[in-house]
């Protein structure tokens, strides 16, 4: 029988509170990133590796694409780190759930037995804390960029019957933005993740292959998605608002 | 009809009726963009890349549909 679960398996507790198996592979990820990020960083030089190339023309392709949104490359690099770990981490949460042995390898403890690995993406605990953090530091990167009173009349402009419907418009999509990431991210990942279990059902080790392909092309896309659209969103809100006039 | 029926019946009309939309758009997207390639074939590149994106955005309707067929389903 398909084993298809919403919500990820508790394995043990720590001083009361529950580890899932997908806290596992995300702490994996933290190590994964950080090792990386230390041999890079130890291998450091003027004339530069193999890795290190790879490194500098990722950084530089995605300064120059960040470029086009916020056309100034000032504001780049002060955006760079936020939305290059977004999509990093994501990327890496998105893929890591296509490899052999996530979902089949069965940890077994006290009453029953749960998979031991689960892709972070397929949790929407995970999916709903990147959302949290991204539309709080946009909403933090607009009140730092254009100042309090400013951003705070975004939402609440009492000039007009007009702005003050249009305000709370906004304040309203500001929260629709939370829903929408973090439900975009996790159902396109764990639908992704239940088709391929169908698919093996239906024909093993030849269909899942370009199944497989497929969910490695939108695990790259929806990344992508999640950290451009917090870069639409940022550029937006460090835009001081056009005051409407001569109507 | 009893319950798991009903839930059953819920689950294929969920994602039946909930992928029309998004295919729909997800067409429109496709033959905007081949006309606009068609237009200005050097502009493929840029169209290529915005047409996946708005295209992604139109798929993530009927992932909403699907997710609310699984809630149904197993939940």
């Amino acid at each position: 029988m398909l084993r298809i679960s919403l919500h990820p398996e508790e394995l043990f507790t720590v001083a009361g509170f529950p580890v899932t198996n997908s806290i596992v592979v995300s702490a994996a990820i933290l190590v994964f990133f950080a090792g990386i990020g230390m041999i890079i960083r130890r291998r450091f030089a003027l004339i530069p590796g193999m890795a290190q190339n790879i490194a500098e023309s990722g950084i530089e392709a995605l300064l120059d694409l960040m470029d086009q949104v916020l056309g100034d490359r000032r504001k780049s690099e002060k955006y760079f780190p936020l939305v290059a770990t977004i999509f990093l981490f994501v990327l890496i949460s998105n893929w890591f759930g296509l490899l052999p042995g996530f979902g089949s390898i069965i940890f077994h403890h006290g009453e029953g037995s749960e998979p031991l690995l689960r892709s972070p993406s397929t949790d929407l605990n995970f999916t709903l804390a990147l959302a949290i953090i991204s539309v709080l530091s946009i909403n933090i990167i607009g009140v730092g960029t254009i100042g309090v009173v400013k951003h705070v009349k975004k939402f609440l402009n009492f000039s007009s019957p007009i702005d003050f419907f249009v305000g709370i418009l906004e304040l309203i999509s500001e929260f629709v933005r939370i829903v929408s990431f973090s439900f975009r991210l996790f159902g396109n990942i764990f639908a992704g993740e239940v088709l391929l279990v169908v698919v093996q059902f239906l024909l093993p080790y030849i269909l899942p292959v370009p199944f497989l392909l497929m969910e490695t092309f939108v695990g790259l896309i929806q990344a992508f998605i999640f950290s451009m659209l917090t870069l639409v969103f940022i550029s937006v809100a460090t835009e001081e608002h056009e005051e409407h006039k001569g109507h | 009809m009893d319950a798991e029926t009903a839930k059953l019946i819920g689950t294929a009309f969920a994602i039946g009726v909930g992928v029309i939309g998004p295919a729909l758009a997800v067409g429109r997207i496709g033959a905007s963009a081949a006309d606009a390639i068609g237009r200005n074939p050097e502009a493929t590149s840029k169209i290529r890349t915005n047409m996946i994106l708005a295209i992604a955005f139109a798929e993530a309707m009927a992932i909403f549909a699907l997710l609310v067929a699984l809630i149904i389903k197993f939940v």
